[in-house]
């Protein structure tokens, strides 16, 4: 038997037409709160953390990590009563990305539930919603969401009545700004009123998280899958996938297409079908040169890259990563070193300081590319920026920001090297830019 | 001194935590909401309230781009210049907005309107180029010229 349309579209299936947020009771009357509802009535906490384990749901917020196997390292039983935390990273940030503010401002309820069933799974009684303080529409839509919950006992003391005996309290935080926020334990600190630096691993954030606690820290659209995983079963979430990881995966595209937006795909789906059959294509007048597949983080991939499927282990393969799953094409008619420059500017301006490569490296590195791309640069300049990301690879620093940014560097020179040197050679930037 | 309404704000803000600086983050923007920025001054009563000394609450505050430590303008142009912006229009756009305004990132109006930042990614991307405005998110703004009724409404 064929499953109606939108549960193939588990996540944005059942958005409404007109972008306002779903209320409380239009959510219901698309199954919403039967997985929360069936978890305390009918499950344990640990069938609740297997059923995720089962469905090999991996993390949507760009590193891919299996999610129930993430639950799992966080202490139960009798001598670890807690208290335990569960934190939404809404603190989407990373450029070219926006599927998470299209969760929240459309579907509020489903990042709620799907928090209250990771709090039931981990034993935690207080979460928190870490949200970027630009999403001001996610955050009205979020707090109107939480006090319709509330008011129907969906949230607080004695969730759906005296017998589960299950509390949690929920709260959202509206972030002060900067990248470093969206690294799970820069977040931490930030929560806990500090800079947003990163802490050192181990120990990892399920021991010693939020104020010390036991403590998961998920993306949202992780756990807005999770509701339909404990609804609808492990096998049917792996169903949805063309591959081994499971469910669907928002995809996006921005730059010079002819419509650029986001789809709800099975995970697997090729980037032609995304870039082309989704995003229309190149808009007229402009030539595709390559993307970058899943945030300002990831490797530039060109032409021959197009037939792979979009999901995390094949995109590795490629020498890239999936990231966020939120692609950003590069046209002909953007110079390919000044694309470069807003890139590493980024992550100059973000760095928070605390590690010598990446807070005097990047700075470097701009610096380096604003030469080439005015003119005044030499040949050595191009071989000094891949030895510069070579130097930011992982292990030199202390978290994943610089080695984040290094990515698209080294990629970016290696595909486009001739480009590069044709600003060297002429003395100035071919499209114009200075 | 914080009026009576801020630290009313800030009592109903923060009574969740156990000590009250964990929420020093949000009360610096509770507070900012209301006087535009954060003074010196400001910052130590609010530090005094979350008994922090100035120093610990500066040291969180300068880290955060969305909590300001000098004046700002009436409202804030916050000018996406992350890559899906750069790469559909996004040097066109500060050209524009700089040219009319005559401030380059950073500066304020001499009329105190405007005060003109860079941002990073707004999440708008598949709408881009894109800027916010105090709190409303305008996008879509190719060519440039699209931006100008949008100014107008800002007093």
């Amino acid at each position: 038997m064929s499953k109606p349309e939108n549960e193939q579209k588990p996540l944005t299936g059942n958005f409404r037409a007109d972008g306002q947020p779903l209320s409380l009771a239009e959510y219901e009357k698309t199954g919403g709160y039967e997985a929360l509802r069936k978890a305390l009535q009918s499950m344990s906490p640990k069938e609740v953390m297997e059923e995720v384990k089962a469905s090999n749901l991996r993390g949507r917020g760009g590193a891919g990590f299996p999610t129930g196997q993430k639950w799992s390292f966080v202490p139960s039983g009798e001598g670890n009563p807690g208290p335990k935390y569960v934190v939404a990273n809404a603190d989407e940030m990373e450029p070219g990305t926006f599927k998470d503010r299209i969760l929240m401002e459309n579907s509020p309820h489903m990042l709620i539930e799907g928090m209250a069933l990771a709090a039931y799974a981990t034993g935690a009684q207080e979460a928190y919603i870490f949200l970027r303080g630009e999403y001001v529409r996610s955050g009205k839509a979020l707090e109107r969401a939480l006090g319709e919950a509330y008011e129907k006992n969906y949230m607080g003391k004695n969730i759906f009545g005296q017998k589960t005996a299950f509390n949690l309290e929920m709260r959202i935080h509206m972030s002060a700004g900067r990248y470093m926020c969206g690294e799970e334990t820069g977040l931490l600190n930030s929560l806990e009123g500090k800079r947003a630096i990163p802490r050192a691993k181990p120990p990892y954030p399920q021991v010693t998280g939020f104020l010390g606690k036991p403590t998961v820290v998920n993306n949202v659209e992780t756990l807005c899958n999770v509701p339909h995983i404990i609804r609808n079963g492990a096998a049917w979430f792996k169903g949805l996938s063309r591959s081994q990881d499971g469910g669907t995966k928002i995809y996006g595209v921005s730059g010079r297409v002819k419509r650029p937006g986001a789809w709800e795909l099975p995970m697997g789906a090729t980037i032609r079908e995304i870039f082309e059959g989704h995003a229309g294509g190149m808009q007229d007048g402009y030539k595709f040169r390559g993307l970058i597949p899943g945030g300002a983080s990831t490797e530039f991939l060109i032409e021959e890259h197009l037939d792979l499927p979009m999901d995390f282990d094949s995109l590795q393969k490629a020498g890239s990563r999936m990231g966020t799953g939120t692609m950003i094409i590069l046209d002909d008619r953007t110079c390919p070193v000044g694309m470069q420059i807003s890139l590493q500017s980024f992550f100059a301006r973000e760095s928070c300081g605390w590690c010598t490569p990446c807070r005097e490296g990047l700075p470097w590195i701009v610096k380096t590319l604003n030469s080439i791309e005015d003119g005044s640069g030499e040949m050595e300049d191009i071989d000094l920026l891949l030895e510069q990301a070579r130097l930011l690879a992982p292990g030199h620093t202390f978290c994943a920001l610089a080695p984040g940014a290094a990515e698209p560097l080294s990629s970016g020179v290696r595909y486009f090297r001739e480009d590069y040197e044709r600003h060297v050679k002429e003395r100035r930037c071919p499209w114009g830019n200075f | 001194m914080l009026s009576d309404q801020e630290r009313a704000e800030l009592e109903k803000g923060l009574a969740h935590y156990e000590k009250k600086k964990t929420g020093c983050i949000e009360a610096l923007r509770m507070v900012q909401k209301f006087r535009g920025w954060i003074s010196d001054e400001c910052l130590k009563d609010i530090a005094q309230y979350l008994d922090m000394t100035p120093d610990e609450l500066d040291n969180t505050a300068t880290f955060y781009s969305a909590i300001y430590r000098r004046p700002v303008g009436r409202h804030v142009i916050s000018i996406c210049d992350s890559v899906s912006c750069y790469t559909v229009g996004y040097r066109d756009l500060l050209k524009h907005i700089s040219g009319r305004l005559r401030i380059k990132p950073g500066e304020t109006t001499d009329d105190g309107r405007f005060t003109l930042l860079p941002a990073a990614c707004l999440g708008v991307c598949e709408n881009a180029p894109a800027i916010m405005i105090d709190e409303d998110v305008h996008t879509g703004l190719e060519p440039p010229e699209k931006v100008d009724p949008i100014l107008e409404r800002y007093k």
